[in-house]
C-alpha cells in the first residue's frame, strides 16, 4: 500500500488531466474559432450598396454620404465644451450623457458621439476639429432617394437585431439590412458581400499585426445595381392624385407580369427614414394606427372585391357553359333570395351579358351565380369547380410577387361554409353575395390587377414581380418568365371584354373615356362596416375600379382601391382613368378631371367614424 | 570514482524526458514572449535568451553535480539545510520585492529564489534525519522532529508572502508515510478535505445521510468477520459532522468576499450562471483566459508560435506559471497530453528508481524528490486547466526562471547521482 501510494496517485493525476484536457479541446472546442477568438478582430470593409433605378433608368435610390462624430474617451482633453456643442447642434448635458455611455462602453475604443451630421454641419465642424482631441469624425453611407414616392414599395434599411443576426449569421451588429419593401427582397443582391481582414489583437485590444499574414482576408464584393419595373413618372403621378386619400393602386403590364406602380395611400417621403431624424419620424409614422402610412394597402388591404368580381363570374359561367352570351335575366330593380329582396341600381328589365356588365346588373349576376351551382347535384360540388376557376387567377392565394409582405385575399370553399354554418348547413342561397363580390370574397388591390392582366391577356397571365434587371441583366426566373394559365378557355374572354369596353362606352364610367384610347374597366362599390361603440355600423362605400388600355394589344392593366370613395367611377374610376392616360399619352388631356382629384380628398370622410356624432354615408355633395 | 562510471551509471532514461521536458518548456517560453522584431534566439535582453542562459547554467550544474562524490550530499545535507534556511531568513533584510513577494535575492545578473534552493535542501535534510538508525517514524517524538524539518521552511516562505511554494514543502509528508507514518493520518486529511468540499457543495444535511449511508454499507461488508467497533464509528461520526457545520461556519464568517469567490469558481457553487460568468471573467480572469486558450487549440493546437491567445498576452503570467497554457493553444490536446504523459512516465520512472536504493536515506531523498515535483505538476497544471484553485506554482522544467529551474534540476539530478552510486553505497 505504501510503495503504491505515489504510483496511484500520479496515475489518478495524470488520467484526471487528460480527462480534463479532452473535455476542453475536444468536447468544447468549437470550430468557429477566427470569430469568436477575442485575440483576433475581424474589420469589415462594407461594399456600397447597390442604386435603384426605374424600368426607363431613371434614379430611384442611390447613397449619400454621413459624418459621424466619434470619441475615444481615453483621449479626450480638456475642451471647450460649450463652443463645442454649439458647433455639433447639440445641448451640453447631451454631452455629458453621451461621453457618460461612451466612457462606459470603453474607454479606449471608440463609440459614436453624435450620428449622422448633415454635409453642412460637416463642413462647418471639419476645420475646428482638430481643437478637439479625442474626437474625429467617420464617414458612412446611407441611402438617399432621388424621389419623394414609392416609400412602401422601396422600403428602408435598419440596423440588424438580435434576431436578424441568429436568422443570418452573415450580419454582425450595427450592420445594415433591408427592412420592407425592394430593399428586403434584394437585400443580398443590393448588399453585395462585405470583405474582411483579421487582425491580431493584445488583451488591450492593441491592434499587433494581421492575423496569418492575411491569408485569411478577403476583399469586398460590389452590391449590385438593380432596375425595377416601377416607372418613376407614373408612380410620382398617382401618388400626386392620392394625396388626402387612402387606398390602394396597382398598375401591370399584362404582356410581362410587370409591376408599372404600386402606390398605397396616406404615403411618406423615403427620406424621412435616414438620417438623425429617422427614429423620431419612424416612431411617427409607426404609431399613427388610423392612417397607417407605412401598412401598404395596395398589397396588404383586402377589401371585398365588389362589382369588378362578377368578370369572373361570368367567365366561369361561360366556361362550365350554363350561360351564353344573349341568355337573358330579368332584373326587378334587385332580385329575391328567398323571400328576401336584395336591390340593384341597374335600373331593372332584362339583362344579358353585355348590359350585366356595362350597367353593373346585381340581378342578373345572381341569377349567373346560381346557374353555376346549380349545374351540379351538390353545392359542395359546384363550390369546389367555382373554388379551382377563381384559384386559377390567382386569387384567394399568395400570388408570389417578388415583395416581402402580401396577403392571401380570400376565395371561400366548402370547408370554410362548414366552418362557418356547421357541415352542410348552407346552401347556395348562403354564398349568393360572392355573385357580386360582396360577401366573404376578398381581394388585395394587386390581385385585382392581377386578375385585370389575365383578363387583357385573354387567358393568361404573368406572376406580377417588381424586379427588372440585376447588373443590366434582365431576369430569367421561369417563375416570371413563364405565363399561369387561366381555367377560362381564350374564346369566352370576348363577350366579357366587350361588356367591359362598354363600360367606358355606354356603361358605368361613360364620363371617364379618354379621347383616343379604347379602354375595359369595371367599376365597384363596395359595402363596407365597422364597429363603433361596439355597435355594427355601415360606412361609406369604398370605390374600386379595375381596367385595361388598349382593349386590343394591352399596355397596362390597373386597380384602384379608394376607402370610403363611395361609387366606382368617382374616385376610383377618374384615378383609373387619369393613370392610364398619363401612362400611354404621357400627357393629361382632360385637365379638369386631374384638378378634381388632386383636390379633392377624403379627409371628411374618414374623421366621419372618430367624431363621435352621427354621420350620414354615401352623400351625394361631389 | 571516475566520470566515466556515473556516466554509464546513470539513468538515461530519466535525463533523456528531462531533456524533452526542457527543450519543450523552452520552445513555450520563446512562442509566449518572443516578438516580431526580435528573433535572434541569443539575444539575452529577451526572457527566451536568458532561459536559454538558465538552462547553460543547469547544464554545468548538471555536470558538477554529477562528478561530486555521492555521499558528500548526504553528508553535508544538514548544512544545506542550515544555509538555505538563513538564505530565507535573510530575506527579511535583504530581499528584493518583485510583485509584492520579498522573495528574492538581487545578484545583479539574475535573482536568486532561495525558497527554490530550500527545496531539494529540506528533502535531503529529511531524508538524512530519518535514515539514522537512531530515528523511529513510528514514535510521536520523531514524527514531531521530521514535522519540525518540513515546518521550518514553510513558516520562512509563507511571511514573504509565498503561500504556494509554502505549500510545496507539505509534499514532504509522502516520504513519512512511505517511511511508515500511519496512513490513517492521511485518510484523515483525505475526509477533511472531501467532508469541507461535499459540505460546501451540498450541505451538511446531505453530507451527514451520506456518512451514515457509508457506515452502513461498511458493517454490511464486515457483518461476517468483524466485532462493531460502535464507539470509533459513532465517535468517527460526531467529528464528522461537527467538522461539516464548522465548515459552514468558517466559510460564512473567517473567510474574506474574495477565498469564497475562488471557491464559488472552483466549485461552481454560484448557481446564477449570470453571476458565475461575472465571477470566472474577474476573481478567475486568469483561469478563464488560460481555459480559453487552452480550449482554442482543440485537437492539434494552432501550431508553433501561431496561439492567438498567446500572441495576444490574454493569459497574465503566460511564461511563468500559466506557460502550460500556452502548450494547450499551440500543441493542441495532442501537445498538452504528451507533456502529460511525459510528466507521469518521469515521476513513475522516479518511483521505480527510488524503490530500488538499497540505502535508506537515497530512497527517501527519492521520494522527496517525486513528491516535491509531483505536486508542483498537480497544482501547476490543475489550476491551468481549471480543476483546482488558483495556487501560484512553477511547472518544474517549463516556467520561465533561474532559480527555479536551477532548483529543480539540482533537486533532480542529486538523486540521479546517488542513483547512480547505489552499487557502491557498502564500498
Amino acid at each position: 500500500m505504501k510503495k503504491l501510494l505515489l504510483s496511484s496517485i500520479i496515475v489518478i493525476v495524470g488520467i484526471t488531466f487528460i480527462g480534463r484536457l479532452s473535455y476542453l479541446q475536444i468536447f468544447s472546442f468549437s470550430p468557429n474559432q477566427v470569430l469568436e477568438d477575442t485575440a483576433i478582430k475581424a474589420i469589415y470593409d462594407y461594399p456600397e450598396r447597390g442604386y435603384i433605378y426605374d424600368r426607363n433608368g431613371e434614379l430611384l435610390v442611390a447613397n449619400q454620404p454621413a459624418y459621424d462624430v466619434m470619441v475615444i474617451p481615453r483621449e479626450v482633453k480638456a475642451l471647450d465644451t460649450l463652443e463645442f456643442c454649439s458647433l455639433l447642434g447639440i445641448r451640453k448635458t447631451q454631452f455629458v450623457d453621451q461621453l457618460k455611455k461612451a466612457r462606459v462602453y470603453s474607454p479606449r475604443l471608440p463609440s459614436v458621439l453624435v450620428p449622422q451630421l448633415s454635409k453642412e454641419d460637416y463642413a462647418r465642424l471639419q476645420e475646428k476639429m482638430r481643437k478637439y482631441e479625442g474626437f474625429y469624425i467617420q464617414k458612412r453611407s446611407l441611402r438617399f432617394y432621388a424621389t419623394n414616392s414609392g416609400a412602401n414599395v422601396l422600403g428602408y434599411i435598419s440596423e440588424v437585431n438580435e434576431s436578424d443576426i441568429k436568422r443570418n449569421p452573415y450580419y454582425k451588429q450595427g450592420e445594415l439590412t433591408g427592412r420592407t419593401g425592394i430593399e428586403k427582397q434584394y437585400e443580398d443582391v443590393l448588399r453585395g458581400i462585405k470583405g474582411v481582414k483579421f487582425i491580431q489583437k493584445d488583451r488591450f485590444n492593441r491592434v499587433i499585426g494581421p492575423y496569418k499574414e492575411g491569408s485569411l482576408d478577403t476583399l469586398p464584393e460590389q452590391g449590385k445595381e438593380i432596375h425595377v419595373t416601377i416607372d418613376k413618372v407614373l408612380q410620382e403621378y398617382g401618388e400626386k392624385l392620392m394625396h388626402g386619400k387612402r387606398g390602394g393602386i396597382v398598375a401591370i403590364e399584362p404582356g410581362t407580369g410587370e409591376i408599372l406602380t404600386l402606390i398605397s395611400g396616406p404615403t411618406y417621403d423615403p427620406a424621412l427614414l435616414v438620417g438623425r431624424e429617422r427614429s423620431k419620424n419612424y416612431s411617427k409614422l409607426h404609431y399613427d394606427t388610423i392612417s397607417k402610412p407605412t401598412w401598404d394597402r395596395a398589397l396588404l388591404a383586402q377589401p371585398s372585391p365588389g362589382s369588378p368580381f362578377k368578370t369572373l363570374n361570368a367567365l366561369i359561367a361561360l366556361q362550365e357553359k350554363v350561360i351564353k352570351p344573349e341568355t337573358t335575366i330579368r332584373c326587378y330593380n334587385g332580385f329575391y333570395v328567398g323571400n328576401k329582396k336584395r336591390g340593384c341600381h341597374c335600373g331593372g328589365g332584362l339583362r344579358n351579358m353585355n348590359s350585366g356588365i356595362y350597367k353593373s346588373c346585381n340581378a342578373y349576376f345572381a341569377g349567373t351565380f346560381r346557374k353555376i351551382y346549380d349545374k351540379y347535384p351538390t353545392t359542395d360540388e359546384g363550390m369546389d369547380v367555382w373554388e379551382k376557376h377563381m384559384k386559377s387567377f390567382g386569387m384567394g392565394d399568395f400570388l408570389g410577387y417578388d415583395l416581402p409582405t402580401g396577403r392571401k385575399g380570400r376565395i371561400p370553399n366548402k370547408e370554410y361554409y362548414d366552418r362557418v354554418y356547421g357541415d352542410n348547413r348552407w346552401a347556395s342561397s348562403y354564398i349568393i353575395s360572392n355573385a357580386i363580390g360582396q360577401g366573404e370574397v376578398a381581394a388585395t388591390p394587386i390581385q385585382l390587377a392581377n386578375m385585370t392582366a389575365a383578363i387583357a391577356n385573354r387567358g393568361y397571365y404573368y406572376t406580377p414581380h417588381i424586379i427588372k434587371t440585376i447588373s443590366g441583366e434582365p431576369i430569367t426566373n421561369p417563375k416570371f418568365t413563364n405565363p399561369n394559365y387561366t381555367t377560362i378557355d381564350k374564346e369566352n374572354f370576348d363577350p366579357i371584354v366587350k361588356g367591359m369596353a362598354n363600360v367606358y362606352k355606354i356603361g358605368t364610367a361613360k364620363w371617364l373615356r379618354i379621347p383616343g384610347i379604347e379602354i375595359a374597366g369595371k367599376t365597384g362599390t363596395v359595402e363596407n362596416y365597422t364597429k363603433i361603440d361596439g355597435i355594427r355600423t355601415q360606412l361609406t362605400d369604398h370605390s374600386v375600379f379595375v381596367a385595361f388600355a388598349p382593349v386590343e394589344n394591352p399596355k397596362i392593366a390597373i386597380a384602384v382601391y379608394i376607402e370610403h370613395g363611395y361609387y366606382g367611377a368617382r374616385y376610383a374610376g377618374h384615378m383609373a382613368s387619369l393613370l392610364i392616360e398619363k401612362y400611354i399619352k404621357g400627357k393629361i388631356t382632360r385637365t379638369d378631371l386631374e384638378r378634381r382629384m388632386l383636390e379633392k380628398t377624403l379627409e371628411a370622410e374618414y374623421a366621419k367614424p372618430y367624431s363621435g356624432e352621427e354621420f350620414k354615408i354615401n352623400e351625394y355633395v361631389w | 570514482m571516475s566520470g566515466k562510471s556515473v556516466l554509464r551509471r546513470v539513468d538515461w532514461f530519466t535525463i533523456f524526458i528531462f531533456l524533452l521536458l526542457i527543450s519543450i518548456g523552452w520552445l513555450n517560453i520563446y512562442s509566449s514572449t518572443f516578438s516580431e522584431e526580435n528573433k535572434s534566439i541569443l539575444d539575452f535582453s529577451t526572457l527566451y535568451g536568458k532561459q536559454l542562459f538558465f538552462i547553460g547554467i543547469s547544464l554545468v550544474a548538471i555536470f558538477i553535480l554529477l562528478s561530486l562524490e555521492a555521499n558528500f550530499y548526504e553528508r553535508f545535507s544538514s548544512v544545506l539545510y542550515i544555509i538555505t534556511m538563513v538564505l530565507l531568513l535573510g530575506l527579511f533584510v535583504f530581499g528584493k520585492t518583485i510583485a509584492g513577494a520579498t522573495s528574492w535575492y538581487d545578484l545583479g545578473f539574475f535573482n536568486l529564489q532561495p525558497s527554490e534552493l530550500a527545496k531539494f535542501a529540506t528533502a535531503l535534510a529529511l531524508a538524512k534525519y530519518l535514515s539514522d538508525i537512531q530515528t523511529d517514524i513510528k514514535r510521536r517524538k520523531d514524527q514531531l522532529f521530521a514535522f519540525v524539518i518540513i515546518i521550518i521552511p514553510v513558516l520562512l516562505v509563507i511571511p514573504q508572502p509565498d503561500p504556494g511554494s509554502a505549500l510545496v514543502f507539505f509534499a514532504l509528508v509522502f516520504v513519512l508515510f512511505r517511511e511508515g507514518l500511519p496512513l490513517i493520518y492521511l485518510w484523515i486529511f483525505f475526509m477533511a478535505v472531501l467532508i469541507f468540499i461535499t459540505t460546501l457543495m451540498f450541505g451538511t444535511i446531505w453530507v451527514s445521510i451520506s456518512l451514515i449511508l457509508l457506515i452502513a454499507i461498511f458493517l454490511l461488508l464486515k457483518r461476517a468477520t468483524f466485532k462493531v467497533p460502535i464507539l470509533p464509528l459513532s465517535l468517527f461520526f460526531v467529528i464528522a459532522v461537527v467538522f461539516s457545520l464548522s465548515v459552514n461556519f468558517v466559510f460564512e464568517n473567517v473567510f474574506e468576499q474574495r477565498h469564497r469567490d475562488r471557491f464559488s469558481l472552483w466549485l461552481r457553487l454560484e448557481k446564477d450562471p449570470e453571476k458565475l460568468e461575472e465571477i470566472r471573467k474577474t476573481i478567475g480572469y486568469n483561469t478563464y483566459q488560460s481555459e480559453k486558450a487552452i480550449e482554442s487549440g482543440g485537437f492539434f493546437g494552432k501550431g508553433f508560435l501561431e496561439g492567438t491567445r498567446t500572441k495576444g498576452d490574454f493569459v497574465p503570467e503566460q511564461h511563468t506559471d500559466y506557460i502550460f497554457s500556452t502548450v494547450g493553444e499551440e500543441w493542441g490536446f495532442v501537445g498538452s497530453a504528451t507533456v502529460v504523459l511525459l510528466f507521469s512516465i518521469l515521476l513513475l520512472r522516479l518511483v521505480y528508481l527510488a524503490e530500488r536504493q538499497r540505502s535508506d536515506f537515497s530512497r527517501m531523498y527519492g521520494y522527496g524528490v517525486i513528491s516535491i515535483l509531483l505536486l508542483h505538476y498537480f497544482i501547476n497544471i490543475g489550476m491551468v486547466i481549471g480543476v483546482l484553485p488558483t495556487i501560484g506554482i512553477p511547472l518544474p522544467f517549463f516556467s520561465y526562471g533561474g532559480s527555479a529551474l536551477i532548483g529543480f534540476t539540482a533537486l533532480l539530478f542529486i538523486f540521479l547521482k546517488l542513483d547512480a552510486n547505489r552499487l557502491k553505497e557498502w564500498i
